[in-house]
């Protein structure tokens, strides 16, 4: 040990710095874990989260009652589905999920707390992945109450007109659940894309174009070619799930869309993993 | 200890850091000084592995920078104090750091106390003052108790306590046996800090001597220092 001396100008007092022997080393539990922490402590992600739920609850309970007023006539009463009528705010809260799971990891290139993070896990992908375990876990679990609220009251409004359905229908617990597990999903597709692009606006666009643009652009292809193109698109492709009675012409199967759909965020992932652990941070 | 070898990093056409090789040794304070825009802070991030060099090597205790299976306890750096998520406290800040080594709350606890930010600590980050979120830095690079400390401008925007506390740290440090890169512009705190000094401009290496050494044959420390590093100012007033 060298000694030190220090000119000293009057009064000093010397540092007393703790010492920090336990063991210590970095794993992908512990990042998850660390990731946890920073979710719940991040005020804008809490927000968007609030923001998803709300319109999630708020959007199927609003339709019902406005179902309720003006109950459908016609062909628009064969076609009626209860169930999607009180998932219908799925179609807004996947936008607050995405930028949730955005804002997650551009918050962080943002604010250039991306460089502590580094430096903590130079290996960089543990935390793209505990990122990802996070989003999907804290999206899923606020999901379900949030559709559950949203089924169990926009039900009882549609009852009073006797346009309800029950949880144990065929197909309705599936559509119900499986809605929160599309947004867990979205939700990891926004921080894919968040990861990509460093950049929450750019990530936000990118999360539209990819989940209502494509399927536009799809709706505007003319004849069969147009609707077998829109089954495929990311959103159509997931929100099968959501739907009790899928239309093959118009929808791919239930679990096979949330397969397809959760496919695309894997590339969307994998190719932020690679910008992510090659890059200069 | 850091050891970088012929180490060079571009950007597309513009080079930053050419050929530079220089040993930063356990037990002292090594002051790293150079003119804005030498290439001190490109060399700092390829230190903590945030950049890849373009050739050349960097070692961190025997091995490449990203290496490390407990990063925390092999090197802590502040090269930044302002890269905190404004709306989250310096508490949870680092303990979302800690817990990625699995390093122990209390160890959060002991370090907030240590630094002087007992009371600030489940304030907004984002509300701090610049010398609290070089405190908060600080904390942050010693988590993990690390072998190896780098600093980059560590009393910009310390009060005089402050600018005191961290003469002492950074000697506490050293005498632990520990690596010390401290980079800074004010000549009279090196002086009295640093034993060793690295000096950069351009991105080239201009002196890798001792602050006696340096300073021999000048009235101080700056004089000497600017009479080295004159003709590698890149930003200059008319």
């Amino acid at each position: 040990m060298t000694t030190l001396s220090y000119h000293q100008h009057g009064h000093h007092q010397p540092a007393r710095l703790p010492v920090y022997s336990l063991p210590q080393r970095v794993t992908q539990g512990r990042v998850i874990a660390a990731e946890w922490i920073k979710l719940r402590t991040q005020q804008s992600a809490l927000w968007a989260g609030a923001g998803a739920i709300g319109l999630t609850a708020g959007f199927g309970i609003l339709y019902a009652a406005l179902l309720a007023a003006r109950p459908p006539h016609g062909a628009a009463a064969a076609a009626f589905d209860p169930t999607a009528v009180s998932l219908s705010g799925i179609q807004l809260a996947q936008i607050a999920v995405g930028v949730l799971g955005a804002m997650l990891i551009t918050s962080e290139y943002g604010s250039g707390m991306i460089r502590a993070t580094f430096a903590a896990v130079p290996r960089r992908l543990p935390v793209l992945w505990g990122k990802a375990a996070v989003a999907l876990a804290a999206v899923f679990a606020a999901s379900v109450p949030a559709v559950l609220i949203a089924f169990f009251a926009g039900q009882s409004v549609l009852a009073k007109v006797g346009l309800d359905t029950s949880f144990g229908q065929p197909g309705v617990a599936r559509a119900v659940l499986g809605s929160a597990a599309y947004l867990a999903v979205a939700a990891v597709l926004g921080l894919g894309l968040g990861a990509l692009l460093r950049n929450t606006a750019a990530a936000v666009t990118a999360l539209f174009g990819l989940l209502f643009g494509l399927q536009l652009l799809a709706g505007l292809i003319p004849g069969a070619t147009g609707v077998t193109l829109e089954k495929f698109m990311p959103s159509t492709a997931g929100q099968a799930i959501a739907s009790v009675h899928p239309d093959p012409g118009t929808s791919l199967g239930p679990w096979a869309g949330l397969g397809l759909f959760a496919g695309y965020t894997v590339i969307v992932l994998a190719l932020a993993a690679r910008r992510m652990s090659r890059g200069d941070a | 200890m850091i050891e970088i070898h012929e180490l060079t990093k571009r950007y597309g056409s513009v080079t930053a850091v050419s050929g530079l090789t220089f040993t930063v040794r356990p037990g002292e304070v090594t002051g790293f000084l150079g003119p804005n825009g030498a290439g001190k802070s490109t060399t700092m991030r390829m230190i903590v592995g945030l950049d890849a060099p373009t050739s050349g090597t960097v070692l961190v205790n025997g091995k490449p920078p990203r290496a490390h299976a407990a990063p925390l306890r092999e090197l802590g750096a502040m090269l930044d104090p302002r890269a905190v998520h404004p709306s989250r406290s310096a508490c949870h800040h680092l303990l979302a750091l800690a817990r990625t080594s699995g390093i122990r709350r209390g160890r959060v606890d002991e370090l907030i106390e240590a630094v002087g930010l007992a009371g600030a600590a489940s304030r907004g980050a984002g509300k701090f003052s610049l010398g609290m979120s070089q405190r908060l830095g600080i904390a942050a690079a010693l988590l993990g108790d690390p072998h190896t400390v780098i600093l980059d401008e560590p009393v910009n925007g310390l009060d005089v306590e402050g600018i005191r506390w961290i003469r002492g740290l950074l000697a506490d440090l050293a005498a632990r046996g520990k690596t010390v890169l401290v980079s800074s512009h004010l000549m009279s705190e090196v002086a009295q800090t640093a034993h060793r000094l690295i000096v950069i401009g351009q991105g080239r290496l201009l002196a890798d001597t001792t602050v006696a050494g340096l300073s021999a044959g000048h009235a101080s420390l700056e004089d000497a220092y600017v009479h080295l590093t004159d003709d590698a100012v890149e930003y200059r007033a008319a």
